[in-house]
C-alpha cells in the first residue's frame, strides 16, 4: 500500500455503516488496481467530478456483450486503473450460493482483478469491478472453468433475476427460481449476442409484493398471481386478534375493494373473492392465517423503464393471467416472447425500448402483431379522446368497390349500406 | 499452441446446487413466516421444519476478503450456504435457532449491521457513482454511507410507520429503480453539453445523438460536421453524452442532487407509483453530503411525525396532499416541481378541491 493520503475519503471510514472505504482499502493491501482506484476517487471527491471515461469496446471470444470497457481520464497520474474493465457475471437464481462457489469467484477475481465486486449489480449480476484488457479473457477462461458465465449488456437480453419464491416464500405463486433459471438458459444467444434495438430485461416475481420491482425495472415484469380464492385458517386469525393485531383498522380497513370482513364477536375474517384484486396487503399482515389461493400463475406486464428517452413507464398487464408449470416448459411465455422480440426488432428505432415503441406505434398494432386479444384488464379505464383507429376490415365498403374487397370484409358483422 | 476455448453458453451455474438441505427439503412448501426480531425472519413449512434468516446490511461494494469470511461464517454456522436479497443484503440461513445468536454476536462484533426486515429503513439500493462509471452525476457509495450512517438505528429497528425503502441513482439513467421508491436521491446536472466540434465529427455517430435527446434540443451543424444545442429546450439529462462523450456535461459546481418521494413497486394496497419531485437540488459536498444527508433525514422525521400505522411514505402524502406535503416538510414550491414534459397535464390539479396552506 502506497503511503498516499486520502483525507476526504477517510471520512468516510467513519459512522456505524459499513463502509465501502474500508473494503477498498482491505483490497489495496494486495492489489495496485484496488490502491489507484482509491486514489482516483479522492481525486473525484476533490474535483466533484468523475474520472472514468465511456468504455471502449473490449470484449471476449465469442460474446459481444458481458464485458464493459472502463478508462480512466489520468492514466498517467494513475496508472494501475489505466484499463479499470468491469464483468457482470451470471448470478445463481434467487442469489443463493454455496461458500465455495462464493470461493471460486472469489479465487478467479485475485488472480485477473482488483479483489473489488459488487453484490450484486442492479440487474442482479455479480459485478467485478477493474481488470485490466490483458486479463480479460483469461478471466473469463477461468470463470467458465469453474462453471461461470457472464450476463448481459449493451443491446441484449439482460440477465433476468428473480424473487426468493418457493425456496422460502408462501406467497410464491409459481416456481420463480426455476422459470428464471430455464429463461436464462433458453436465450443464451440473446443474452450474450447484442442484437436487438436496445436492451431488454426480464424480472421474475412470485407474487403482487414484487420483491425484485419487475414493474418498475424490467421490459416484462412477471408478476405472480391466482384465479381462484384466498385460503383463511380462522383459527389463526382469532390468535392474530388475541395478540393484538388490529385486524380492522390495518387489514380490512385497507383493503383496496372492500373485498375483506371481520366480524369482531366471532373473530372470523372473509373475503369476497370475486372483487379481491390479489393485492397481498391482508395475506402480508396474517401469513399464518391466510394463504394465497391453489390455482396459480402469473400476470404478464410489459414496457417497464427508468426514465430515459421517452419517460419513465410502469410495465402494464398484456395477459391477465398465465399458467406458469414447470411441466409445460413455460412454452406459452417464450412463444410470446419470441413475437415481441420479433416485432421490436422489425420496428424499433436504436435505443428504443419495447415500451417506447408500443406508445410509438399503439397498443392496438402491438397486439394484432403479436396475436393478443384487448382485455378490459390491460388499462385503468378505457380512452376519453376520440381519436381511435379502424382497421379496413373493420368497414363497410363503398358501392360498386369491387368483390376482392367485398370479400375481405366477409364475416364480419358490419353491413353494405 | 492453440489454446481451446472458453466454453461459452452454459449459463449460471444451476440453483439447486446453491440451495441448503432444509430449503431443499421444503422447497414450496413454506407455510408462514415471523419476525423474530429486526434482521431475523422464522419460516416455517408445512412438515414442521423451521429455517431461521439473519439479514446483513453491506455497502454492496466489498472485496474478495470479506466474500471469504462471510463464506466462512456460512461453513460454521449454515451448513456452507447464504443468499443475497436484491437490495444488496446478506442473508444468512440457520436450520435451528440454536446459533443463531452466536452468529449475530459475531457478525456485530465485526461491524456488519442486523436488520433491514418489516418496518424499517432497508438497505439503500444504489449504483457506481465516481467509484466506476462514466456518466455519474454524483457518487453513489459515498452518499448511501453518509445517509445510512445517518439513518443507521432505522435499519436496526423496525418501528417505523411501514417500510422504508430508499433508492440512489448516480444520473438519469436510474440503474436502480429510483423512480419508485419512498424516498430517492439522484444525481443530476444543471447546465447544457459542452459540445467539441472536432470530436462529435470524429467519434460520434449524429443521429444517434440527435435521436437521443427527450427534447428535442439537438439539430446538426453541417458546417462543422457537428451539433448544435438549443440551450432553451435542453434540461441537462445527459443522455447524449452517454451516446457521444464528446458533449460533454459534467460540471462541478452545478451538478448536484435531486430528491423525490412517495414512489413504491409493491402492488399491496394501493398499486405502484411513480416518486415525485421534492426538492429540485442540494450540491454536491463531498465526503459527507451534509446538506443532502439533512434534507433526508427531515424528510424520514416528518412521515414518522405524521403518517398513520401501516402508511407508506406515498400513501401519507396521498392521504394529506402534496400541498400539506410541501407545508409540513417545510419545503419551498418551486417552478420546477411543476412538470412540463410529455405527460405533464394530466398531473395539473383540474379540480377546485384542493388544501390552504400557510
Amino acid at each position: 500500500m502506497s503511503d498516499k493520503k486520502r483525507p476526504m475519503l477517510d471520512e468516510l471510514k467513519k459512522g456505524p455503516w459499513p463502509s465501502f472505504v474500508k473494503q477498498m482499502e482491505k483490497q489495496a493491501e494486495t492489489s495496485e488496481m484496488a490502491e489507484d482506484a482509491l486514489n482516483l476517487l479522492e481525486q473525484s471527491y476533490n474535483d466533484k467530478v468523475v474520472h472514468w471515461k465511456h468504455g471502449g469496446i473490449v470484449g471476449v471470444r465469442g460474446y459481444g456483450g458481458g464485458v464493459i470497457g472502463r478508462y480512466c481520464d489520468m492514466p498517467e497520474e494513475f496508472p494501475n486503473v489505466k484499463e479499470f474493465h468491469t464483468f457482470r457475471v451470471n448470478q445463481p437464481a434467487g442469489w443463493f450460493y454455496t461458500s465455495d462457489a462464493l470461493r471460486s469467484l472469489a479465487d478467479v477475481w485475485e488472480k485477473h482483478g482488483s479483489g473489488l465486486t459488487n453484490f450484486h449489480g442492479a440487474t442482479g449480476d455479480v459485478v467485478l469491478l477493474g481488470a485490466p484488457t490483458e486479463h480479460l479473457q483469461s478471466c473469463f477462461d477461468d470463470l467458465s472453468a469453474n462453471g461461470w458465465d457472464l450476463g448481459g449488456s449493451g443491446s441484449d437480453l439482460r440477465t433476468p433475476s428473480c424473487c426468493v419464491g418457493p425456496a422460502r416464500c408462501s406467497s410464491a405463486c409459481f416456481d420463480t427460481l426455476d422459470l428464471c433459471h430455464n429463461l436464462t438458459n433458453q436465450f443464451q444467444n440473446e443474452l450474450h449476442r447484442p442484437m436487438w434495438p436496445y436492451k431488454f430485461k426480464i424480472k421474475i416475481s412470485g407474487c403482487a409484493n414484487d420483491c425484485v420491482s419487475s414493474i418498475a425495472r424490467a421490459d416484462m415484469s412477471i408478476i405472480g398471481t391466482w384465479r381462484d380464492v384466498i385460503g383463511i385458517d380462522q383459527d389463526a386469525v382469532k390468535d392474530y386478534a388475541a395478540n393484538g393485531l388490529e385486524i380492522q383498522e390495518l387489514v380490512v380497513d385497507k383493503c383496496p375493494t372492500d373485498a375483506c370482513t371481520f366480524d369482531a364477536e366471532q373473530m372470523t375474517f372473509n373475503v369476497d373473492d370475486e372483487n379481491c384484486v390479489r393485492c397481498m396487503h391482508c395475506i402480508n399482515k396474517m401469513p399464518k392465517a391466510l394463504q394465497i389461493g391453489k390455482d396459480r400463475g402469473a400476470t404478464i406486464l410489459l414496457g417497464g423503464k427508468a426514465t430515459l428517452v421517452q419517460s419513465a413507464f410502469l410495465s402494464w398487464v398484456i395477459v391477465p393471467f398465465m399458467k406458469l408449470e414447470k411441466e409445460d416448459d413455460y412454452v406459452e411465455l417464450k412463444d410470446l416472447l419470441d413475437k415481441m422480440w420479433e416485432w421490436w426488432d422489425e420496428n424499433g428505432k436504436v435505443r428504443e425500448r419495447i415500451g417506447e415503441l408500443i406508445y410509438r406505434k399503439g397498443m392496438r398494432t402491438f397486439l394484432k402483431e403479436v396475436g393478443l386479444k384487448p382485455q378490459p384488464q390491460m388499462v385503468k379505464h378505457p380512452r376519453a379522446n376520440p381519436y381511435f383507429f379502424w382497421w379496413p376490415e373493420e368497414l363497410a365498403k363503398e358501392k360498386g368497390e369491387g368483390d376482392a374487397l367485398g370479400e375481405a370484409a366477409a364475416g364480419k358483422e358490419i353491413k353494405n349500406g | 499452441m492453440v489454446k481451446t476455448m472458453a466454453k461459452t453458453d452454459i449459463g449460471p451455474p444451476h440453483y439447486e446446487q446453491m440451495l441448503p438441505q432444509i430449503i431443499k427439503d421444503n422447497y414450496g412448501k413454506w407455510k408462514y413466516f415471523e419476525r423474530v426480531k429486526p434482521g431475523v425472519l422464522k419460516h416455517v413449512s408445512e412438515t414442521g421444519d423451521e429455517l431461521y434468516t439473519v439479514r446483513v446490511g453491506s455497502p454492496r461494494l466489498i472485496g474478495i476478503d470479506t466474500l471469504r469470511k462471510m463464506a466462512d461464517l456460512a461453513d460454521k454456522y449454515c451448513n456452507g450456504h447464504l443468499r443475497f436479497t436484491s437490495r444488496h443484503n446478506i442473508e444468512f440461513l440457520l436450520d435451528s435457532s440454536n446459533e443463531m445468536n452466536a452468529l449475530i454476536g459475531e457478525l456485530e462484533a465485526r461491524g456488519w449491521p442486523i436488520g433491514g426486515t418489516g418496518n424499517s429503513l432497508n438497505n439503500i439500493i444504489h449504483t457506481q457513482g465516481w467509484v466506476h462509471c462514466h456518466s455519474a452525476a454524483t457518487d453513489a457509495s459515498g452518499t448511501v454511507k453518509a445517509v445510512m450512517d445517518d439513518l443507521y438505528d432505522y435499519f436496526k429497528a423496525d418501528d417505523l410507520p411501514a417500510k422504508l425503502k430508499i433508492s440512489m441513482a448516480c444520473c438519469l439513467n436510474m440503474c436502480g429503480a429510483v423512480h419508485c421508491s419512498d424516498i430517492a436521491f439522484v444525481g443530476i446536472h444543471r447546465t447544457v453539453p459542452r459540445i467539441d466540434d472536432e470530436g462529435v465529427s470524429k467519434n460520434c455517430e449524429i443521429p444517434n445523438l440527435i435521436a437521443s435527446c427527450p427534447t428535442g434540443a439537438i439539430r446538426p451543424n453541417p458546417k462543422a460536421k457537428s451539433v448544435i444545442v438549443n440551450e432553451e429546450k435542453c434540461m441537462y439529462c445527459g443522455n447524449c453524452y452517454t451516446v457521444c462523450p464528446s458533449m460533454k456535461i459534467m460540471d462541478p459546481e452545478n451538478d448536484g442532487l435531486a430528491i423525490f418521494v412517495g414512489g413504491k413497486v409493491s402492488n399491496s394496497r394501493s398499486g405502484p407509483t411513480f416518486s415525485r419531485l421534492a426538492i429540485p437540488w442540494l450540491p454536491n459536498n463531498p465526503p459527507r453530503w451534509d446538506e443532502l444527508v439533512e434534507a433526508v433525514r427531515n424528510l424520514v422525521d416528518v412521515w414518522i411525525q405524521n403518517a398513520k400505522k401501516g402508511e407508506r411514505y406515498g400513501e401519507w402524502i396521498e392521504r394529506i396532499g402534496w400541498e400539506k406535503f410541501f407545508e409540513i416538510a417545510g419545503l419551498p414550491f418551486t417552478d420546477k416541481h411543476i412538470d412540463d414534459f410529455k405527460f405533464s397535464v394530466p398531473t395539473f390539479r383540474s379540480t377546485s378541491n384542493f388544501k390552504y396552506t400557510k
